[in-house]
């Protein structure tokens, strides 16, 4: 059965996607990469800071990775076509995940300004990803200005509270025709799980892996949580019930 | 003449092109993304877009992130 993960009409290898921040140690981040399966990598956009001699983190990306720089630090839609664009000119291709965020405290993406960005960029041929507080009429929306895909957030940003969305996020995965990507607060792989579960198309996990004791080996969990995950919504789990009943027949008892 | 340079108002030598800018602070030109007055560049016009007085230009690049 070919269950891949098309977008935008592109074959995506791997249902986990990786963020890049937070990483202690950018050389990391290829090994988390080859463990995980990670095919779909997101980036940000920064000032070069002409005192320090850091590395580009493009260098320790694999060349088969899809590279998708985010709009991080935009307020606006303004803003974020702005980055979008620049993001382009660095000529990685014409993904981008819209992130639009002018809440400091709890980082919760503005679905308005997201779906203003999306209907720009959509013309402009980009492939676009919003990132997106749990909505179906606005990821209807963003679906109907031609968005590739639609990323709620599990949780905010960095908190690895988890899948906290599922009940909303179920719906959109239930009432949307474009891939559902859970993006953001996933803690454990076996929320990953949880989100693939409940019909997640792919999964974004960025501080969970990058803050862990052992980076790579939870990119690795990762990776196996979201394949079991996806399996288990193929394989259709079977019914919760209220009342108990019994696994072994109820007949041929010793007594 | 003064430009202002990743939001730093900043002297630099009348004449400079981006490319004098990113080689003078030894950037590799094929790392970065340049924006002068609200036009990004594309590589090969790093050598020939002159600044002027008041230039506002961003050299940016990819960092982490989620």
């Amino acid at each position: 059965m070919n269950d891949n993960l098309i977008i935008n009409g592109i074959e995506i290898k791997s249902r986990l996607f990786l963020g890049t921040g937070k990483f202690g140690d950018d050389s990391l981040i290829p090994k988390c990469i080859e463990e995980s399966g990670a095919h779909i990598v997101t980036v940000a956009i920064r000032r070069v800071d002409f005192n320090s001699n850091t590395d580009n983190i493009t260098q320790h990306l694999p060349k088969d990775c899809i590279l998708m720089p985010n709009t991080h630090g935009a307020r606006n839609a303004e803003e974020a076509v702005r980055i979008a664009r620049l993001g382009r000119a660095a000529g990685c291709g014409d993904w981008v995940k819209i992130e639009v965020v002018s809440d400091s405290k709890y980082l919760l993406p503005d679905n308005d300004e997201t779906l203003k960005a999306t209907e720009i960029l959509v013309k402009e041929g980009f492939i676009v990803m919003p990132y997106m507080t749990p909505d179906l009429y606005a990821a209807r929306r963003m679906r109907d200005a031609g968005a590739a895909s639609v990323m709620p957030l599990g949780a905010p940003i960095g908190t690895n509270k988890g899948f906290r969305t599922r009940e909303m996020v179920e719906i959109m995965c239930n009432e949307l025709d474009i891939p559902v990507v859970v993006d953001a607060g996933i803690g454990k792989p076996s929320e990953a799980a949880e989100c693939m579960e409940a019909g997640a198309a792919a999964v974004l996990v960025n501080t969970a892996i990058a803050t862990a004791a052992d980076p790579v080996l939870m990119a690795k969990a990762f990776g196996e949580a979201v394949r079991a995950g996806r399996n288990a919504y193929l394989a259709g789990p079977g019914a919760v019930k209220t009342i108990a009943e019994g696994s072994t027949p109820l007949t041929g008892f010793l007594r | 003449m003064r430009i202002k340079l990743n939001g730093e108002e900043t002297e630099i030598t009348a004449g400079m092109t981006l490319l004098d800018i990113l080689n003078d602070k030894n950037i590799d030109p094929g790392t970065i993304i340049a924006e002068v007055d609200e036009v990004i560049l594309k590589p090969e016009e790093f050598g020939s877009c002159m600044l002027h007085e008041g230039s506002v230009v961003e050299i940016l690049k990819f960092v982490g992130g989620g």
